[in-house]
């Protein structure tokens, strides 16, 4: 994308933003809460147009996973995540089929058919990434997915995540206002400051390919947060900092 | 006692020595201060006169209900048909949304006797008469409920390139859900007022007379008790309708996992 600004009335929520993201890489966005990251994402997904500037996807096939669940209440676990199968016309069966797998991929094979009410948080969530997974997409976005989960969930969540990633041949653009959370998924890093909302650090984490719950107490691990970090404060202009 | 017997009986009870209580106290005071029948009849004179014309006011029962069942099944057909052609077009909505609101406003036992006119009197034109008064609550309703859809979702089928029909069927007709089923209860009540008002003008044909026609004749022949009778008659027929709505409603919203908003 190159010069991207999203304007809501007089505010400018993005202000020339130049990103290109490589096929295949793991991007986290990091930046205080409301500093456009989300909008920054919806734009990627052509869910919104931007004001100004150009911006073009390569991959056609691209899932998104908001911050809650968003599941159907009225539809069994299988069925949602069959849904955006059914939408593209595939055939019940082999819908059914590839949900089932997909569910299979986020740990979930025993709960095909109860419904959303019946579950937790933390398993709502699987359920909608297996959502996101079952179209096999080249394009994975996902918006601060693991936010209103407890710690212990979002660390097994993210672990799984990362592994999914290792797997499959695909793109996983990921919005998160933890830095900790950045730095453990991510390959690059992109740190974004608020008011108006610009790139302000783009890194690439020098960690190692495969990830477990143990790096999160390696120095290497704590290096790349203090990288992170500083580039965050340095250009935090929130009411906090001024005062 | 289980629970839930224990929960429906405490629901129960209060209405029920409330009604106890107001019966007594009627009962003794029109006695005591001997007014007359004509002008308040004792409870007593009431049920004696729900016997005595059990055979016609069951008739007129029916007669009623047969309105306002059509009358509501009109609106909930039609209603919900036409909040849906608004949520999906907001030119369709700004064209003909102040006539629907019309049908809320209009004074129905003024077009009462056009309704005659057009329609034939009877149960044409009276449950032509419990439709109008009760459509706009579907309608309302129905709109309220298509336009209240989760953003994100809409997002999620906009992102999967889910068709208008796929959208309406798979999204937006179940959010709609819990919304449409106030309306529809709301309407149920309203039928039945809709039909006795509509029988006030319209109800004589074909020798079958409903409570509309019940409550005139009574009056006419000053027989309060039988008038009560016959009102007593219609507001039982509202409840039945409502709680019947009601039941099949929350049947409906609880096999779609969406929360109504209760009675």
């Amino acid at each position: 994308m190159r010069g991207v600004c999203q304007a809501f009335g007089a505010t400018n929520v993005l202000d020339r933003i130049d990103l290109e993201i490589e096929k295949g890489e793991f991007l986290a966005l990091v930046g205080p809460s409301g500093c456009g990251k989300s909008t920054l994402l919806r734009l990627i997904a052509g869910l919104d147009s931007p004001s100004a500037g150009a911006l073009s996807v390569a991959d056609a096939s691209l899932a998104f996973v908001f911050q809650d669940a968003h599941l159907l209440p009225w539809r069994t676990v299988l069925n949602n995540v069959a849904l955006p199968l059914e939408l593209a016309g595939v055939a019940p069966a082999e819908a059914k089929q590839r949900a089932s797998t997909a569910l299979a991929d986020v740990e979930l094979s025993h709960a095909h058919q109860r419904f959303p009410d019946e579950l937790s948080g933390g398993m709502r969530m699987r359920v909608s990434i297996a959502r996101a997974l079952v179209i096999e997409p080249k394009l994975l976005l996902l918006d601060e997915p693991f936010a209103a989960l407890d710690e212990l969930t979002r660390q097994r969540l993210d672990e799984r995540l990362r592994a999914l990633w290792q797997q499959r041949a695909m793109t996983v653009v990921f919005v998160t206002h933890s830095l900790a959370e950045a730095a453990f998924l991510a390959n690059r890093t992109i740190v974004m400051s608020q008011h108006p909302a610009r790139i302000v650090l783009d890194h690439r984490l020098s960690l190692p390919l495969a990830r477990t719950s143990a790096l999160r107490t390696t120095a290497d691990f704590s290096r790349e947060m203090a990288i992170l970090y500083q580039a965050l404060e340095a250009h935090d202009s929130s009411d906090e900092a001024r005062t | 006692m289980t629970l839930p017997t224990k929960r429906a009986l405490s629901s129960v009870w209060p209405p029920l020595v409330t009604f106890l209580v107001v019966i007594t106290i009627w009962e003794t005071a029109v006695r005591l201060l001997q007014v007359p029948a004509f002008l308040v009849p004792p409870p007593s004179d009431i049920f004696s006169a729900l016997l005595k014309e059990r055979v016609l006011l069951m008739s007129s029962l029916l007669t009623t209900a047969e309105g306002a069942l059509l009358g509501f099944t009109l609106s909930v057909s039609f209603g919900t048909l036409i909040g849906i052609g608004f949520s999906s077009s907001r030119w369709l909505e700004r064209a003909l949304y102040p006539y629907a609101l019309f049908l809320q406003t209009v004074p129905i036992v003024a077009i009462a006797p056009l309704l005659v006119l057009w329609f034939g009197a009877g149960l044409r034109a009276v449950s032509v008469s419990a439709f109008i008064v009760s459509v706009f609550p579907v309608i309302a309703n129905t709109l309220a409920g298509m336009r209240g859809v989760d953003p994100k979702l809409n997002d999620l089928f906009r992102l999967y390139r889910a068709s208008k029909a796929a959208t309406l069927f798979k999204l937006r007709m179940p959010s709609a859900l819990a919304s449409m089923a106030t309306g529809w209860r709301v309407a149920s009540g309203l039928s039945v007022i809709g039909a006795i008002v509509g029988e006030f003008v319209a109800g004589f044909s074909e020798g079958q007379a409903g409570l509309g026609i019940m409550v005139l004749a009574a009056y006419r022949q000053l027989r309060t008790d039988l008038l009560f009778g016959a009102v007593l008659l219609a507001s039982l027929l509202g409840l039945l309708l409502f709680a019947l709505v009601s039941v099949a409603s929350g049947l409906l919203l609880r096999r779609f996992r969406v929360s109504g908003s209760g009675w």
